[in-house]
């Protein structure tokens, strides 16, 4: 036994480190990474992915800060506790990150994705797919005799959950953006 | 003062500014303006290596051996792939490189244009950072950020590619003082409330161990004299890493050995049973874990390290501390000291006697011989006939850099060059020519495997034109070694490809490079085949006959835990199999 008797991550201060850092649970995060918009950036964050085989479920980037140079990088990745913590190090430590934050562990954030869907169709199942948009409160932004193309901003499970419906309605065509997330409060 | 001027003599102007007084490269149709301006001062020296792989192994050994950056200048295209493979070394053990590419003109760019290749792209995941520089006005600038960003934090390789018409067109030089503050600043000092728990874990350790790598030797000298303050005040042993070695003394009291899977017998049962592990500037490779769910299953572990991703990478830790090792070590030290310098000494006095009854077991021994010379014994000899010396020592990769690891004595940082993480064959010898640059009066010695030696001969040729006496120490086993070794331990004694067959003959080789060379075999004939290596004047090739079938030990087989580790008298049958089959 260990005469030394200290807490596991006693000196640790990320949130993380409350849950037992073995755990071999997947978890789901979702990342805002800052970064210095130049060149490359982007390939730099997707390398470190694919390079040592992390998830990436959504991205989404936009500059966010014109005159500070700055782009916000939206990320939704998945892994156990332990790769979780290595991802964020790891983009930490790319030279053009200048912040990390995991808004699934910082307190309450909300997400949002914006999807477009095209359902071809006539007849019954025509107007099931227009009253089921209403329910989903869809726009409604093209519309030809045989089809609707639905505008549908939501959690990324409502979207999934809207697609599910509208798939035996007809659904053709689906175009996702990818989860904008963003911390509640100031 | 406005200073306006071509890109290409920013760059001059700039490693100026930076202080470099060595450029290590190759010239080519897209850096051709640089070269002019090279020709044109003399400040700055240039060695002209024989390939551009050879030209980053040698600022690798510039830089391991000074502590200062090393820099490398090649063409676009075949220039700069071939400096991939030592970019990623240096990406692998941490040393700040600054490699300047040509690029195609701008306006090419993106045609396929005559040795164009996407240098960028294609370094990208083998650098820190790097920067196509498309405007003359941000060159100077992305120029010292460059050296910023190699230094700082965690060191290591960057790039900067630089179209031939950025090089050609004028604009302000902005010097060191005229630059904006970078925005990467990675913390130096760690946590004291952690440095503190630290303290307090030392006063109460029964088997503490100072697990420490190459991180030291890159904080600098100063690094290196508080682990050996730290280390004699508490008497806990210190083991080291491949990377670490000569941070602490061979010869200091606390010095137990290199750990790891060809470390020493009781550096690695000492990490196994030791009941608090202090990891400094070393990240958990699995060179030295072993089998991870085996590692060291009783101990409180501690690790520093200014890189954050090391930490909880590999093997969680219970107290972490990201800061810089030198900045760490003063305030462990300045708070433990206040604290009252307590240790349980009676027992750390236990823990001694228990390492003390590892090394007995002596296991390095091996059975010499009088007729024909074992790699070992030519090390002890080398060792022997060199330790009074101001000695560097590089290395290729094989079963001799392992044996060098082993029976070699570096007493200070900065001694030791050898590829660690990428395990790099070729690596030795440019990096020991990089070595001799930085040290002209110093003793350079590479321990090389022939098969290793030969991937980069040609830089035999740069260090007789720039006289450079380096000395080729090769270990002729007329094998790949290590891969014979594990053939023979993993692959029932089918020894696919593992010969060096067809052999140049390394004496008339060194004279065809206008050098000086000899052969040895017999083991009385040694020691003076060493000293005439050494006196020599010039750069010097000894081919050492060696014993062919010599297996490097002690080793832990891949997969195995720390206390299955395999001494030279062990069978070997079976050594590594099941999921260590897989590893490598
Ligand atoms: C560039 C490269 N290719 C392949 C290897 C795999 N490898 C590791 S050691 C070794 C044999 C080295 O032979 P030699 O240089 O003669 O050294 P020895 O082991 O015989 O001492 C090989 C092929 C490597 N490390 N590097
Ligand atoms: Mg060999």
């Amino acid at each position: 036994m260990n005469a030394l008797n200290i807490q596991q991550g006693a000196s640790s201060h990320s949130a993380y480190d409350l849950r037992d850092p073995n755990s071999q649970v997947e978890e789901r995060h979702t990342l805002a990474v800052l970064v210095e918009n130049e060149p490359g950036v982007l390939a730099r964050v997707i390398g470190l992915f694919s390079g040592r085989g992390y998830n990436i479920d959504s991205l989404t980037v936009a500059e966010v800060d014109h005159t500070g140079h700055q782009s916000r990088i939206t990320m939704v990745t998945s892994g156990t506790p332990a790769v979780i913590e290595q991802i964020k190090a790891q983009l930490g430590r790319i030279v053009p990150v200048h912040e990390v934050h995991d808004l699934t562990v910082e307190g309450a954030s909300v997400e949002r994705e914006l999807g477009l869907f095209k359902v071809c169709g006539q007849g019954d199942k025509r107007v099931e797919a227009l009253r089921i948009a209403e329910i989903f409160r869809a726009n409604v932004v093209d519309s030809t005799l045989e089809s609707f193309v639905f505008e549908l901003v939501g959690t990324p499970s409502k979207l999934d959950a809207f697609a599910d419906l509208m798939r035996p309605l007809g659904l053709k065509e689906l175009a996702r953006t990818g989860v904008a997330a963003i911390a509640r409060g100031v | 003062m406005s200073r306006t001027m071509t890109g290409a003599r920013m760059v001059v102007e700039a490693l100026r500014d930076q202080g470099v007084d060595t450029v290590f490269g190759y010239p080519g149709g897209a850096v051709l303006p640089i070269y002019d301006e090279l020709f044109q001062q003399n400040d700055i020296t240039h060695v002209l290596v024989r390939h551009e792989q050879g030209a980053v192994h040698m600022a690798e050994g510039y830089a391991r051996s000074t502590g200062k950056p090393g820099v490398v200048l090649v063409t676009s295209g075949p220039g700069a792939t071939n400096a991939v493979t030592g970019l990623t070394d240096a990406l692998m053990d941490s040393i700040p490189i600054i490699v300047l590419s040509g690029q195609v003109p701008t306006f090419l760019i993106g045609t396929d244009g005559f040795q164009e290749a996407d240098t960028v792209g294609i370094t990208r995941p083998c650098t820190k950072h790097n920067w196509l520089v498309r405007d003359t006005a941000k060159l100077s600038e992305t120029i010292h950020k460059a050296f910023h960003v190699a230094t700082s934090g965690r060191p290591g390789p960057v790039l900067v590619d630089i179209p031939k018409d950025v090089q050609f067109a004028e604009d302000e030089y902005r010097g060191l003082k005229q630059i904006e503050p970078a925005r990467y600043q990675p913390a130096r000092k760690g946590d004291v409330t952690a440095i503190t728990q630290l303290a307090e874990l030392i006063e109460k350790a029964e088997r503490p161990i100072l697990y420490t790598g190459g991180g030291v030797i890159n904080s600098g000298p100063g690094a290196s004299q508080l682990l050996r303050e730290l280390a004699d005040a508490t008497n806990i042993p210190v083991t080291s890493t491949l990377m670490g070695l000569g941070a602490y003394p061979a010869s200091g009291r606390n010095w137990i050995g290199m750990l790891g899977m060809h470390g020493l017998y009781e550096a690695n049962l000492a990490m196994h049973d030791c009941d608090l592990m202090i990891n400094i500037g070393a990240r958990f490779d699995d060179r030295i874990t072993g089998r991870v769910a085996d590692f060291s299953p009783g101990s409180i572990k501690a690790h520093i390290d200014i890189d954050p991703s090391s930490i909880n990478k590999v093997i969680h830790v219970d107290i972490a501390i990201t800061g810089d090792v030198g900045h760490v070590l003063e305030d462990l030290l300045k708070i433990w000291k206040s604290r009252g310098r307590k240790t349980n000494s009676a027992a750390i006095g236990k823990w001694w006697e228990k390492i003390e009854g590892w090394k007995s077991k002596n296991c390095l021994a091996y059975k010499n011989s009088d007729t024909i010379i074992k790699p070992q014994y030519a090390l002890q000899r080398l060792q022997a006939l060199t330790a009074d010396r101001d000695r560097y020592v590089t290395t290729e990769v094989g079963q001799h850099q392992m044996w060098a690891a082993q029976f070699l004595h570096f007493n200070e940082p900065n001694r030791w060059m050898t590829s660690g993480g990428l395990g790099t064959m070729g690596y030795g010898l440019p990096a020991s020519v990089g070595v001799q640059m930085a040290h002209r009066d110093s003793l350079v010695i590479n321990v090389a495997g022939e098969a290793s030696w030969l991937m980069n001969m040609q830089e035999m040729g740069t260090a007789v034109q720039f006289r450079l006496p380096v000395k080729q120490f090769i270990l002729n086993n007329e094998r790949l070694g290590m891969v014979r070794q594990w053939q023979q331990l993993l692959h029932g004694e089918r020894y696919s490809q593992s010969w060096s067959d067809s052999l140049p003959d390394f004496v008339k080789l060194a004279e065809a490079f206008g050098c000086k060379g000899a052969q040895v075999q017999d083991p009385k004939d040694l020691d003076d085949a060493i000293r005439q290596m050494i006196e020599y004047d010039g750069p010097f090739i000894l081919d050492v006959l060696v014993e062919k079938h010599e297996n490097c030990f002690p080793m832990i087989p891949s997969g195995k835990p720390h206390n299955e580790m395999l001494l030279g008298d062990a069978s070997t049958e079976g050594a590594i199999q099941g999921a260590g089959a897989a590893l490598v």
